[in-house]
């Protein structure tokens, strides 16, 4: 493992990571001794308006993938309509990949429910939910109790801190489905129904959760709430890039030494994130990577240098996501990954569009033919068209996310599929497992 | 194309390069069909929200990164969109999202009956390729497996559109079927458990079915119509033909009131299929399932092909040949003809028949003696109220009350009386359910309680006990509220007439708030018989008999001698069954009537034994050919040409489906007038057309309004309760002998009884119940519901509840309750 160098180290820049390495952050105490629910009694004490204006002020975007500035999605919130507003937290990290929601909920519970308590009274929501995966049994039941507490300590319930302002705050766990991490179909599946996304328009922000102006937010998004109200907009835009401000939790994974979470300023390069993750592992040579989460375009050793800001990875060809850096290395083999991923956003398919539904079942079959050393030539023409076929095809974006490695290591890679095609490289897949293939 | 220009919420757009006028909020994909460019589409149907899901019909939309589905994409100013016509990227999405709906599809065409009619075959033909490039196994299921007795679902074949489901879930409201699992192996199914559930589809799918919940909807033939592929067939017609060998004809259903057009299809002489025809008016693009598959009495196997004589010698019917069978009739009305003939030509005549019948009574017969009702027209026992309805539907129903369709679905409010809409109106319940589904018709029901169809329609219920319903039309305060707003409408069923004083009650509430009156029969011949004369008080057109003048214009258009129509009123059903038991009338003329829907099916069978002669017109078999002196076999709907008047009084013309020499009822009619020497021209349907339309219009005032009053409920004691009842909409009714499958999805038959009677008899949910009278007794489970105290609903006439022959009453009787099987069969049982 090599250390890495000062210069590198001091881009670290932890916040909403800050508390997570202090023993018993999760429990009410600890929290409130460490700045906790400072920001809320701050907050509390100006105009709602005015809070959405310090968030837009302070160029948060959205840390669920797409970065959608916060402020003005808050700002489409019609005030004054006599209907229920909601705040819908979600905490449905499943990405393959991704990995800083449940961490932060796991360690620093409390901030989110700080976070959902001022953004619920800044779009005027009396009422918030945090929609957290199923398989998250120990965030979730760190997050309920976090959520106890407040309650004990009057942070939540009615007229919290002598506002006047009422809040009750529902965690509910899901069922297990990838797509209830798209924001319309975790609104349905919120509502009791069959997880499946919804017709745009009408947008959340209008007829949302049960019909009502919603909001619907990230974990991350939510959780860089108190710190704004505390640190400014312009401490905040202080860290990272001017059209990507503040810091972001890094996710890395795969052929490092240290796998973990870094939190740094947007903008932040590979190189750098691999020197403070302690360097690659003994012996593996960096490849290919995604740059957030496994339905973001691969990039390759040459994109190391890429600025891992909205900007900057959208030059690169790819897409910022949940900054979720899955590292591959010379050991490893890009055509058995994309099938590995497939296998997984066929399983999470919700059914409900012909291209999402029918192109992973075709594609996944293909690759674990060739797999098998049984592809043929016109299997990568096929491969491509059908990942051309369901790109922008699909209802929602879990078929672009499909059909993205697919079309990005044809790109990068077209040599290792014919390797197999070609008999260079030995089948992965028995041919076993092709019973009833053609 | 509607002209949309001169509307002032418009849009201009650009679809293909031609520039458009379109409504604002319209969808791309309809504005380029009105603009005669075909986009293929799957899950889009044009009275179903938008879906998006099948992607089939993406377009090019200059401005939007990725192609949009043309069935949700609402059209904007200057929005220029390219369809497959122009643009490469859609033509080649199109192309794309079809060879994916193929993949898994299984190459069945050859045996599927959707082959030669099928959206997915005819547009892979238009937008597909012409080899697969699919190599890998494809996605396989058991097929087919039952979702209902009469529905089959065969998965493989399924593109998960969701058009069935969204029709179950917005149109009819019978969420019984549903997306299930997810990814490839999601799929259409019903709720199917081991342990929980209901009655089982019996396919034996997941253990033996018993758990499952079966597709329990009157409406599910509609999904079979409008699955774009051959996934949803119905048991009747699968595998039995291919489209491309069926003759298709539009003809109009048969079974009741609704008047939905309908398209009937035959090949080699034989009816095959129904399918609901499109008729934006009425019935939309759906029918019910009773209209749908309800059709093989025709061919059953008791059909009467040959005229029937009492043979002298034997006593037997024999078979005749129609010129003594006519005569054998034609005779034996003259001699009655003196002390008079009675004339029950039942409700389900056409328009033209029904003509022919009340010409037939008055210038043959010279009689009133003529009442189309074959069903109970008052309260068992009641003296009051003898010619209430008939003077209710002379004074507000004859010539039309103008109430459209289009007018229940846009009217503020409704209030509905001795109808329950679902059963016994279904089309009339889906367009309330339209109205009501559209956030802005208020439902208000008189009724004994909420029931499924009721609560389909958000109705608010105004309990009543049957018998109360006119106290209460003329005193409750949400009855007066429900009709308060402009444009309310009142719509009363013809149970009504059961309630002494209802019919006077709703005419006067009408006149009291402003709110117009629609009167809802349930038989497809009933409305239309009104306005023929077959009504002891009215002649063709809405004249009274009473009225000379009326009379005058009649006989002059009849070339009658003046003065020979009767110019009193003349017997009503019951009183003709009266007359004809006691001996007063020397004869009967019956069409479809059957004795089981009169007030007292024992009774009436008495009579038609009792008279002297008896001419029965039927298609087959019936109680009332068994007793006949000279059986006339006519045509039934499907043989012939007619007209018949939906509830709105509607014209619903149709031609014959099936060549055949079965005669009508007015050909029979005028045969038998010819050997009395007059000439009633009513053997051909354009002549009667004709001649109907060559009546003057009347003259004549309308008649003053019914103005009985209002009868209180009767007061059970001890172990007795008030009978409330209607039928089902699938029942014993003899239009839907001959068909099991269909039989399959009637609602099982139950008491329902309130939870006093409940505790009181100590049943709960399924335990058995007898409900009798002096007559005789119903067994059915009962079923728990909230109705008022000491009230207890029987279907009229369900497989095991036959109310009016076992009983021997109707709705407003007293019965008597108890719980288990009645007293001889359990005194019999502990013997053994």
């Amino acid at each position: 493992m090599t250390q890495p160098r000062p210069e590198v180290l001091q881009k670290l820049t932890p916040v909403l990571t800050k508390r997570w390495l202090s023993p018993d952050a999760w429990r009410i105490g600890v929290y409130e001794r460490l700045d906790g629910y400072l920001a809320l009694r701050k907050a509390l004490d100006v105009h709602p308006d005015d809070l959405i204006q310090l968030v837009k002020d302070s160029g948060l975007r959205g840390r669920g993938g797409a970065g959608f500035p916060t402020g003005l999605k808050w700002g489409f919130i019609p005030q004054g309509d006599g209907k229920p507003h909601y705040l819908v937290i979600n905490a449905d990290e499943g990405e393959p990949g991704t990995c800083k929601d449940l961490p932060l909920m796991t360690y620093d519970p409390h901030s989110l429910v700080e976070g959902a308590i001022i953004a619920s009274y800044a779009i005027r929501a009396n009422r918030a939910y945090i929609y957290i995966r199923g398989e998250a049994v120990h965030a979730a039941r760190r997050l309920r109790n976090a959520v106890q507490e407040a309650y004990a300590k009057g942070y939540l319930g009615k007229n919290i801190l002598g506002s006047g302002f009422d809040l009750d705050l529902v965690v509910h766990s899901g069922a297990g489905a990838y797509i209830c991490g798209e924001e319309t179909a975790l609104l349905d599946s919120l509502e009791g129904f069959r997880g499946q996304p919804r017709l745009r328009p009408p947008f959340p922000a209008i007829a949302g959760l049960y019909a009502s102006p919603t909001v619907v937010n990230n974990v991350g998004t939510i959780a860089s709430v108190p710190y704004i109200v505390l640190g400014g907009a312009d401490w905040w835009k202080s860290m990272g890039t001017e059209k990507s401000a503040g810091p972001m939790i890094y996710s890395l994974s795969g052929r490092i030494t240290n796998p973990g979470q870094y939190e740094c300023g947007l903008g932040i390069t590979l190189r750098e994130l691999i020197e403070l993750a302690g360097g690659m592992k003994p012996g593996h040579n960096l490849r290919f990577w995604t740059p957030g989460g496994s339905s973001t375009p691969i990039l390759t050793a040459e994109h190391i240098d890429t600025p891992m800001d909205f900007e900057g990875v959208s030059a690169a060809g790819s897409i910022l996501g949940t900054t979720a850096m899955q590292i591959f290395s010379d050991q490893d083999c890009p055509v058995y990954n994309t099938w590995r991923w497939l296998e997984f956003y066929h399983h999470e398919s919700c059914g409900k569009c012909t291209p999402c539904r029918e192109g992973n079942y075709w594609m996944v079959r293909t690759y674990r033919r060739i797999l098998a050393g049984q592809g043929t030539y016109t299997d990568l023409d096929t491969l491509q068209d059908t990942a051309d076929n369901i790109f922008g095809r699909s209802f929602c974006g879990l078929g672009d996310g499909a059909a993205t490695p697919v079309v990005s290591t044809l790109k990068w890679f077209r040599q290792d599929y014919l390797d197999y095609i070609e008999g260079r490289t030995a089948p992965r897949l028995s041919e076993k497992s092709l019973v009833g293939a053609h | 194309m509607t002209d949309v220009s001169k509307r002032v919420d418009t849009v201009k757009l650009v679809i293909d390069g031609v520039e458009v006028t379109a409504e604002k909020g319209e969808l791309v994909i309809r504005v380029a069909e009105r603009m005669g460019i075909a986009i293929p589409r799957f899950c889009d149907h044009p009275l179903l929200a938008p879906a998006g899901a099948c992607r089939q019909c993406l377009v090019e939309v200059e401005g939007q990164r990725k192609p949009v589905a043309s069935c949700t994409q609402t059209v904007a100013e200057g929005m220029v969109v390219k369809t497959q016509l122009s643009s490469p990227v859609a033509a080649k999405a199109q192309a794309g999202v079809m060879e994916l709906l193929l993949i898994n599809h299984p190459l069945d065409c050859p045996t599927c009956d959707k082959g030669g009619e099928c959206p997915l075959q005819n547009q892979a033909m238009s937008t597909g390729r012409a080899d697969s490039r699919f190599v890998e196994e494809k996605r396989e299921y058991q097929k087919p497996i039952h979702i209902s007795s009469q529905v089959l679902l065969d998965r493989e074949r399924c593109v998960l559109c969701q058009r069935c489901t969204r029709f179950s879930e917005e149109i009819a409201g019978d969420k019984f079927i549903d997306l299930m699992d997810r990814s490839s192996g999601e799929q259409i199914n019903v709720y199917r458990d081991d342990f929980f559930g209901g009655d089982g589809t019996g396919d034996g799918e997941v253990g033996d079915g018993d758990g499952d919940v079966p597709f329990n909807s009157y409406f599910s033939g509609n999904t079979i119509q409008i699955c774009p592929v051959g996934a949803l067939t119905g048991e009747q017609y699968r595998f039995r033909a291919r489209p491309f060998d069926l003759v298709s004809t539009p003809s109009a259903c048969e079974h009741c009131a609704s008047g939905c057009s309908q398209r009937t299809d035959h090949r080699r002489g034989k009816v095959l299929r129904r399918l609901a025809g499109d008729d934006p008016a009425v019935n939309e693009e759906w029918n019910c399932d009773k209209g749908r598959w309800g059709f093989r009495y025709a061919t059953a196997t008791d059909r009467i092909m040959t005229p029937l004589v009492r043979d002298a010698a034997t006593g037997e019917l024999r078979e005749a040949a129609w010129s003594e069978a006519l005569l054998a009739a034609a005779e034996g009305l003259k001699a009655a003809r003196e002390r008079g003939v009675g004339v029950l030509p039942g409700g389900r005549l056409t328009v033209e028949d029904a003509y022919a019948y009340a010409k037939f009574a008055r210038t043959v017969l010279g009689t009133n003696d003529i009442d189309f009702r074959a069903r109970p027209v008052r309260a068992t026992g009641s003296s009051t109220g003898i010619t209430e309805e008939a003077d209710f539907l002379a004074a507000n129903v004859a010539g039309g009350t103008g109430v459209t369709y289009e007018d229940v679905e846009n009217a503020p409010s409704v209030l509905i009386v001795g109808l329950e809409p679902e059963e016994e109106a279904p089309i009339l319940f889906l367009r309330l359910r339209k109205g009501h589904r559209k956030g802005k018709l208020r439902i208000t029901a008189v009724s004994s309680y909420l029931s499924r169809g009721l609560e389909k329609l958000g109705a608010a219920l105004v309990a009543a006990v049957p018998g109360g319903e006119a106290h209460l039309l003329g005193t409750d305060p949400a009855v007066a509220a429900a009709l308060s707003a402009p444009g309310s409408l009142l719509i009363v069923g013809e149970r009504l007439a059961e309630v002494p004083g209802g019919l006077s009650a709703a005419a006067a509430l009408a006149d009291r708030s402003g709110a117009r009156l629609a009167w809802v029969p349930r038989r497809a011949g009933d409305r239309g018989a009104i306005d023929a004369g077959c009504l002891p008080n009215l002649l063709p057109g809405g004249r009274p008999v009473t009225e000379a003048g009326a009379r005058a214009e009649l006989s002059l258009a009849w070339k009658a001698e003046p003065g020979a129509l009767p110019g009193t009123a003349g017997r009503d059903v019951d009183r003709i069954i009266a007359a004809a038991a006691d001996g007063t009338l020397g004869a009967l003329l019956v069409g479809g009537v059957d004795p089981a829907d009169l007030t007292d099916p024992q009774r009436a069978e008495e009579a038609l034994d009792a008279v002297p002669f008896l001419v029965s017109l039927e298609i087959r078999q019936s109680a009332v050919t068994r007793r006949a002196d000279v059986v006339l076999p006519i045509a039934p709907a499907v043989e012939k040409a007619g007209t018949y008047m939906d509830w709105e009084g509607r014209l619903r013309s149709f031609g014959a489906v099936l060549k055949s020499t079965a005669m009508t009822d007015g050909r029979v009619l005028e045969a038998i007038a010819a050997l009395l020497d007059v000439t009633l021209n009513t053997g051909d349907v354009m002549a009667i057309r004709r001649e109907l339309g060559g009546l003057p219009g009347s003259t004549a005032s309308s008649p003053a309004q019914p103005a009985a009053e209002a009868a209180r409920p009767a007061q059970p004691a001890g172990d007795e309760a008030v009978l409330a009842t209607w039928h089902q909409l699938i029942d014993l009714g003899s239009l839907l002998d001959g068909d099991q499958v269909l039989a399959g999805t009637a609602r099982p038959p139950v008491a329902r009884i309130g939870k006093d009677l409940a505790e009181s008899l100590g049943v709960g949910d399924g335990d058995l119940v007898t409900a009798s009278t002096a007559r005789g007794s119903v067994t059915l489970p009962a079923a728990i519901t909230d109705l008022p105290p000491r009230v207890v609903w029987l279907p009229t006439n369900s497989p095991g509840s036959t109310v009016r022959r076992s009983l021997g009453v109707t709705a407003g009787a007293v019965v008597k309750l108890s719980a288990g099987v009645p007293g001889p069969i359990l005194a019999e049982e502990v013997a053994q």
